[in-house]
């Protein structure tokens, strides 16, 4: 052999010329403005498919979970396969009506931004079964650590939307005593850890609540939510590293909407592989499912909170949606996507699949979901009215401007009583 | 009481609150079986269990969002990173999370913490073992920054910061860890155990924080100081002889006002030391609180005696380190002036 590979390897690393360039990758999604939607790449389950594994199974023999798609509704609304939920018909109205409320809310605070009488609003818009079917799955003394875009756990839990309100508003109803851009609720007594505008943080700091739990021998779990585009910062690797770790009671759910404002998800790196398979390589089990499904959300959820709570540890969720609106007031989707895109959405609208479910059921009839519409567009109003009456952003409303002072720590600090006075207050 | 070097006296805080409160958790990397890389841990895990005091992965972002989270939960984490140069993963955490969560939740969410990190130089550990990074959190609104410079004082104010509601950066100087450090590096340091600082109550006790201390009274110079620079400022104002009143700050935030002017109003001249470097270090806020509260009093400018605008070298720890020469040099100009 006149030429060994070993040789030819050498003469290669000599002359690097001789290669042909290398190119980076920078990701696409399959359609831009003017474009076709284009749904082609999305690999879904057949509803009913999906295997249910006990709740004890080791986290490596799951693997497969991670990359198919837990659905229980079928298209024409029926509940199949090993994960369709034993839920009662209170139970599926009380969840259709949650989802109601937090959209007619989220089209009612969309346009007060609109008219100019808050700075600003995110809609949940198309996930509303993430939290909806989520907080029926939880306990209610289960503490969430959400983001921005959870508004719907929530209602769920029945805080007044008044409050809601008041705090997108920033008057004198407003909790958080005006000290929060909109959305950012906060609320100790319903398990809604404070919102915070830096990404991916409450991640970890609902595992380190989870290892509190576990060290003090409660019974309690914890919940958070990212979405697919914080799963590339860093507290999502400290979250599932410390959840394993310390096998931590908690539930790590990433919203997959498909979109981080203008990044399609294959920025985040969701191209090679789905998010929920990131939890292979922590030793964590992984679930993902159809995020428009109700009746799917709800029985993964339930697994994995009762999964959590026998203290086999935390699992990941990916909730598989589209984020059927803008990213927030302050964005412009038809800049980088197609505008059909939301309408075009294989899996669906989450209130429409859980309407055509109970329909199916015959509990549930066209007349009575436009009753019910009608009702909750009718509280949404009533509550607006009255939070208006009591201020909206920019009319000078709010709490006085001396309590900007307090709180900064627990007890009044001297170099802010000086600067209140200062300012005037 | 007992006689305690730094390192002894925080493990002994540490062990004193983990009796008192079921509540104090103690972990961070090397702090659990091994007992920390400088011992401050050491035994606690043995003698409360793994569940009070454990190991964690390294990464700094995670051991403080946990903390947080915990927190929250309702536990007093006292969390260690292992150098103050590590604790910029962290960053994140510790400022937009643990100083804000009680004022964006109106009071809804505490975050009862300490990040306890070894800091400081004079001990050749190069650009990532010997900075002293507390300006960058003397200025983020909800933090507390504590620095002791003894023993009796390590032990008092880590258990006042671990009973705080708030979230507390405790650096420790590390030089000081096994001895009283003057930073005259030619001569051998003195162990704690001939320092009277090292007699330590075994129980509990504190030292309050945002409580200065007047370790040197004098009348010709206020020197402010913390950590190591305690003892470098008490061996210049020895050298040199100038009448030089030693204020040892201890915490910075919440700073003791009071003391600081109640000093530079007697003497009229004030030196600022620190290690840390200079432009916008806490001897900036320093100088210029004096200028505003003394300015009638003051004889001479407010002056800074502190690290150079550079990463520490290695090689160049003592030209670097503000030692007693150059603070000395600093007191007796300011008596020319």
């Amino acid at each position: 052999m006149l030429h060994s590979p070993r040789l030819d390897r050498q003469a290669v690393a000599l002359k690097p010329a001789r290669n042909a360039p290398l190119t980076l990758r920078i990701p696409e999604p399959a359609a831009r403005p003017g474009e076709p939607a284009n749904f082609s790449q999305l690999r879904l389950s057949a509803p009913g498919a999906v295997r249910r594994p006990a709740l004890d199974t080791e986290a490596r023999s799951m693997h497969d979970l991670a990359y198919e798609l837990i659905r229980v509704l079928d298209d024409r609304g029926n509940a199949v396969g090993p994960w369709a939920p034993d839920l009662s018909t209170a139970t599926l109205l009380a969840g259709l009506r949650t989802m109601l409320l937090t959209r007619v809310f989220d089209e009612r605070m969309y346009r007060a931004q609109r008219q100019g009488k808050c700075s600003f609003y995110v809609r949940s818009t198309g996930e509303e079964a993430v939290t909806a079917a989520q907080a029926a799955a939880l306990e209610s003394s289960d503490m969430c650590f959400p983001s921005y875009r959870q508004q719907g756990l929530l209602i769920a839990r029945g805080y007044p939307i008044l409050k809601m309100m008041g705090q997108v508003y920033s008057n004198t109803l407003d909790p958080l005593l005006g000290r929060q851009m909109p959305v950012m609720y906060s609320s100790r007594e319903h398990n809604f850890f404070t919102v915070s505008g830096n990404l991916g943080t409450q991640f970890i700091q609902a595992v380190g609540w989870a290892m509190g739990s576990a060290l003090s021998g409660d019974t309690r779990i914890a919940a958070s939510w990212v979405g697919d585009g914080t799963t590339a910062e860093g507290d999502f690797h400290y979250a599932l590293t410390f959840a394993s770790v310390y096998r931590a009671p908690v539930l790590l759910n990433v919203v997959n909407n498909q979109w981080a404002i203008s990044s399609f998800q294959g920025i985040a790196g969701g191209d090679e592989a789905p998010f929920a398979a990131r939890a292979i390589g922590y030793g964590l089990p992984a679930l993902r499912v159809d995020g428009n499904d109700f009746l799917a959300v709800y029985a993964a959820t339930r697994w994995a909170a009762q999964r959590a709570r026998s203290n086999h540890g935390a699992t990941l969720i990916e909730l598989f949606t589209y984020r059927a609106e803008a990213h927030s007031t302050s964005d412009d989707p038809s800049r980088y996507r197609p505008a059909d895109e939301s309408a075009k959405w294989p899996l669906g609208d989450p209130i429409a699949r859980l309407k055509q479910h109970l329909i199916e059921r015959g509990d549930w009839s066209e007349q009575k979901h436009a009753a019910l519409l009608e009702e909750v567009t009718q509280e949404v109003r009533a509550v607006q009215k009255e939070a208006e009456a009591n201020g909206i952003h920019g009319n000078n409303k709010t709490h006085s401007p001396k309590t900007m002072f307090d709180g900064v720590f627990k007890d009044p600090d001297p170099r802010l009583l000086k600067q209140r006075q200062e300012a005037g207050y | 009481m007992a006689t305690m070097n730094m390192i002894q006296a925080l493990n002994s805080a540490m062990a004193t609150m983990m009796t008192r409160d079921p509540k104090v958790v103690v972990f961070g990397e090397d702090v659990g079986y091994f007992g920390g890389v400088f011992r401050a841990t050491d035994g606690l895990q043995k003698k409360f269990g793994r569940h009070r005091c454990f190991d964690t992965p390294i990464a700094e972002g995670g051991i403080v969002g946990a903390a947080i989270g915990m927190g929250a939960y309702g536990m007093r984490p006292v969390v260690e990173i292992q150098f103050a140069d590590y604790i910029y993963p962290a960053f994140d955490q510790i400022t937009s999370e643990a100083a804000r969560i009680r004022y964006r939740s109106a009071g809804e969410f505490g975050v009862p913490i300490v990040v306890r990190s070894p800091y400081g130089g004079g001990i050749f550990g190069g650009q990532t073992h010997s900075q002293s990074p507390e300006a960058l959190f003397t200025h983020v609104v909800g933090l507390k920054v504590v620095i002791p410079s003894t023993p009796y004082d390590a032990k008092g104010l880590l258990i006042s910061a671990i009973e705080d509601d708030d979230p507390v950066m405790f650096f420790e100087p590390k030089r000081l860890y096994t001895g009283p450090f003057d930073g005259r590096h030619d001569v051998a340091v003195k162990p704690w155990s001939v320092h009277p600082a090292s007699e330590v109550p075994e129980d509990y006790y504190k030292v309050p924080l945002g409580k200065a201390s007047v370790v040197r009274e004098g009348d010709e110079v206020t020197v402010l100081a913390y950590g190591t620079m305690v003892h470098v400022a008490l061996a210049a104002a020895k050298e040199s002889g100038v009448d030089a009143e030693v204020i040892d700050l201890r915490s910075l935030i919440p700073l003791d006002m009071e003391t600081i002017a109640d000093s530079v109003n007697k003497t009229g001249r004030c030196i600022v030391v620190h290690e840390a470097t200079k432009t916008s270090g806490f001897g900036a806020e320093l100088a210029a609180l004096v200028q505003r509260e003394c300015f009638y009093q003051l004889e001479a400018p407010v002056e800074r005696v502190t690290g150079w605008d550079i990463p520490y070298p290695h090689a160049f720890e003592w030209q670097y380190f503000p030692g007693p020469a150059r603070v000395g040099a600093a007191l007796r100009q300011a008596l020319e002036a």
